[in-house]
């Protein structure tokens, strides 16, 4: 089985790199752009009879920093 | 005095960190990631800046959950000094030994160059041979050192007095213009700036010398 991890920051962090790639867009002409927020997928290949639950420790302990990011994840 | 510097696979700042304990007049073991357990009778920790583990994930995240890292915890729990830069910052941080977190730069650039520090709190054992006020040039050499705290968290470090540092003119949008904090006890430090690079004439500069040898007089003392 798989589990797909987002990872993203919290509303309220501001985003520096969303904010470069929405500032790129409006200087392709793309309007209307009004918020970016870049984020990264963590894929994760695990055996069967794996938990969410697991995952989500996963998460708390490495793949987020809490402190400024949140997650959310999805079993495949 | 008994130091240990923690070296990871990537650490860069690990011999300068060394040379400054040194020359303050400290006894200093380095201490390789994989080891499980720190030399025995250690005054200070100190947790060096570099590229640990090419900063994969987060900065800090893997060095953090390495198996030096648990001793590194109890150490501090026991009370115990320890002094991270740059990226012994945020890997301070990522263990949650110090509150917050390293953003990316504001600015999206890698900075490397000296900056003014405001001494905002001077009794600690870090900071005791500064003035209160006094600005310090330090250099600084970071992707990652936009700090973050939330308002609540912001307002409990203010209220502790745990802000040992802030830039005189933010280079990287650290909230509350934020360059080192101290942890509860005032016996952790964690620092973007490099004090162990303002330590000898060569560096340019000698701003920092004053840390480390208010640590040894600090805590041979004590």
């Amino acid at each position: 089985m798989k589990a797909r991890v987002y990872v993203m920051l919290k509303n309220g962090v501001l985003d520096p790199q969303g904010e470069a790639v929405r500032h790129a867009l409006g200087s392709l002409g793309f309007d209307g752009v009004e918020g970016v927020r870049q984020g990264k997928v963590i894929e994760l290949d695990l055996a069967e009879g794996s938990t969410e639950a697991t995952v989500n420790e996963m998460c708390e302990k490495l793949l987020a920093n809490t402190v400024i990011e949140s997650y959310r994840v999805e079993l495949m | 005095m008994k130091a240990a510097v923690i070296v990871f696979p990537g650490s860069n700042c690990d011999r300068d960190l060394t040379v400054a304990f040194e020359r303050a007049g400290m006894d200093v073991t380095m201490v390789w990631h994989k080891d499980t357990s720190l030399p025995e009778g250690l005054d200070i920790v100190g947790v060096p800046g570099g590229f640990s583990f090419g900063d994969y994930l987060r900065c800090g995240a893997i060095a953090a959950n390495s198996p030096i890292c648990r001793s590194l915890i109890a150490h501090t729990e026991r009370g115990g000094y320890a002094l991270g830069v740059c990226n012994g910052f945020q890997i301070l941080t990522e263990t949650g030994i110090l509150p917050g977190a390293l953003r990316r730069n504001a600015g999206l650039k890698y900075i490397c160059r000296t900056v003014g520090l405001k001494v905002e709190n001077n009794e600690t054992a870090f900071t005791n041979a500064y003035e209160k006020g006094q600005v310090i040039d330090v250099p600084i050499a970071h992707h990652d050192g936009n700090y973050f705290v939330d308002d609540a968290k912001l307002a409990q470090l203010q209220g502790e007095g745990r802000i040992a540092f802030t830039y005189t003119d933010n280079p990287n949008g650290s909230v509350a213009d934020i360059a080192g904090v101290i942890s509860k006890n005032r016996r952790v430090l964690g620092m973007m700036p490099h004090p162990e690079r303002a330590a000898d004439d060569e560096h340019g500069g000698t701003d920092g010398v004053a840390m480390f040898r208010s640590l040894v007089d600090q805590l041979t003392t004590a």
